[in-house]
């Protein structure tokens, strides 16, 4: 079967536990009937390191947490025609939020250095702050639709698997579903 | 014993012809007549609280909403409970007292068992539109038996009417002003301190959310036993 006329879904895990990506893996045999509808072209369950030019249908996982977590979602946003929130990390920031009532130097101190024992100088543990190679933390962790235009909310944590099938199931035959028969927060 | 007429009354309710008596509500009187008006702070068997406005209904000939718990019905009222402009603004408090406090449901003791979030889905928010706060809250846990978890609260008040109605304690109160408002024990001393708390549990199980929770709950443990209310509240009726 030729790819070209197949929909392109991509599938982007930002600040997530990978919950979300597990209950799309969990929709059993379903996944096959998937798997022959659309063309998968990013993901972190397929090979391209690239975000493809132009996507269909893009799902987010995760808050946005870092600066790179934000740049991503821009440039998914630009090359991308539908975007879907997908779970509570990226429908309300969930659990990466909750450090969001702290700055984000008081998050390293209390966890690089209260709560680190080794070294057993103080001084010496805040030097161990990793800051090379690592993306900036936001002040924030946010939702993603704070930072983009987001076109459909999937909450739950994770959303069960016969939400994501019927959201994606509804989106190919040409409907925008809602889905809040099947999830709400924290489901 | 005295006969006592009591006037009855005839109104409309979402185009339905319903009669009642004066002095009954616009949410007793749709409730009797299964019209589902949303509410939070209104539980039954506790006085008035008219705080959260989820039960805003419109009236023809008034530019105005009206809470349905606390607006009486009148003769020939004709009364909306569900338009547009209802779901937008009903939508909108719910996204409110989400972005107000910190509420992370799939952490959260009350998860499945909380009222404001079946209310979200009920309402269909499936997301929040404003801002959150992320305000810096304590959980007071000097209370061998119960926590008080001040991220989960909505103000609802009904954790404050029922130790002062039906539990005659009045441990519980409110501090401060509006969106700084919050339950306090005694005079704002820790829980566990209170001399005036009878370890009852009203509270924690008249509680919609996970604000107030029995200790040693664990995610979506905390399921609320209210059946206590509609029975205490029948013996008082019966007692008059
Ligand atoms: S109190 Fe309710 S809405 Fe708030 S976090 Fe807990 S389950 Fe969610
Ligand atoms: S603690 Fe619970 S019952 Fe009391 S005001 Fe807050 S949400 Fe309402």
């Amino acid at each position: 079967m030729s790819t070209a006329t197949k929909p392109t879904v991509a599938t982007v895990w930002l600040d997530g536990c990978s919950g979300c990506h597990m209950s799309f893996l969990d929709m059993d045999e379903r996944i096959l009937i998937l798997a022959n509808a659309v063309d998968v072209v990013y993901s972190p369950v397929v090979d391209p390191k690239e975000f493809p030019a132009s996507v269909d249908i893009t799902i987010i996982e995760g808050a946005v947490s870092s600066v790179e977590d934000a740049h991503k979602a821009e440039l998914i946003r630009a090359r991308s025609k539908f975007v879907i929130s997908l779970g509570d990390c990226a429908v309300t920031g969930n659990v990466p939020a909750m450090r969001n009532p702290y700055s984000p130097k008081e998050l390293f101190e209390r966890a690089y250095v209260e709560n680190a024992t080794e070294p057993a100088d103080a001084n010496a543990r805040r030097m161990k702050l990793p800051v090379v190679g690592v993306p900036a933390l936001r002040p924030h962790a946010t939702p993603v639709h704070e930072v983009i235009k987001v076109d459909l909310f999937v909450p739950g944590c994770p959303p069960p698997a016969d939400a994501i099938w019927f959201v994606l199931t509804e989106l190919l035959a040409g409907r925008v579903p809602d889905p809040s028969a099947l999830t709400r927060f924290g489901k | 014993m005295s006969v006592m007429t009591v006037q009855s009354l005839t109104l409309k309710i979402d185009g339905k012809d319903v009669s009642c008596q004066a002095g009954q509500t616009i949410l007793e009187v749709a409730r009797e007549h299964d019209i589902e008006i949303p509410t939070l702070c209104w539980l039954d068997g506790l006085t008035l609280w008219g705080g959260c406005r989820l039960c805003v209904v419109e009236v023809a000939g008034s530019p105005k909403l009206f809470a349905a718990c606390g607006t009486a019905c009148a003769e020939g009222m004709e009364v909306t409970t569900n338009s547009e402009r209802l779901q937008k603004y009903r939508k909108t408090i719910v996204e409110m007292l989400f972005s107000e406090r910190n509420h992370v449901c799939a952490v959260c003791v009350s998860n499945g068992h909380c009222e404001l979030q079946s209310m979200a889905q009920k309402l269909g928010v499936n997301h929040v539109h404003l801002p959150y706060r992320y305000p810096k809250l304590t959980v007071d846990s000097s209370n061998d038996r119960f926590r008080l978890d001040h991220n989960r609260c909505i103000l609802c008040t009904r954790c404050v009417r029922v130790c002062g109605e039906i539990e005659g304690a009045h441990t519980k109160d409110v501090k401060g002003r509006g969106i700084n408002s919050q339950i306090i024990n005694d005079l704002d001393q820790p829980w566990g301190e209170s001399e005036t708390c009878t370890g009852c549990a009203k509270c924690v199980h008249v509680c919609p959310t996970g604000a107030l929770t029995e200790r040693g709950t664990a995610v979506a443990e905390m399921n609320k036993k209210r059946q206590f209310l509609p029975y205490l509240t029948l013996m008082r009726e019966n007692d008059k």
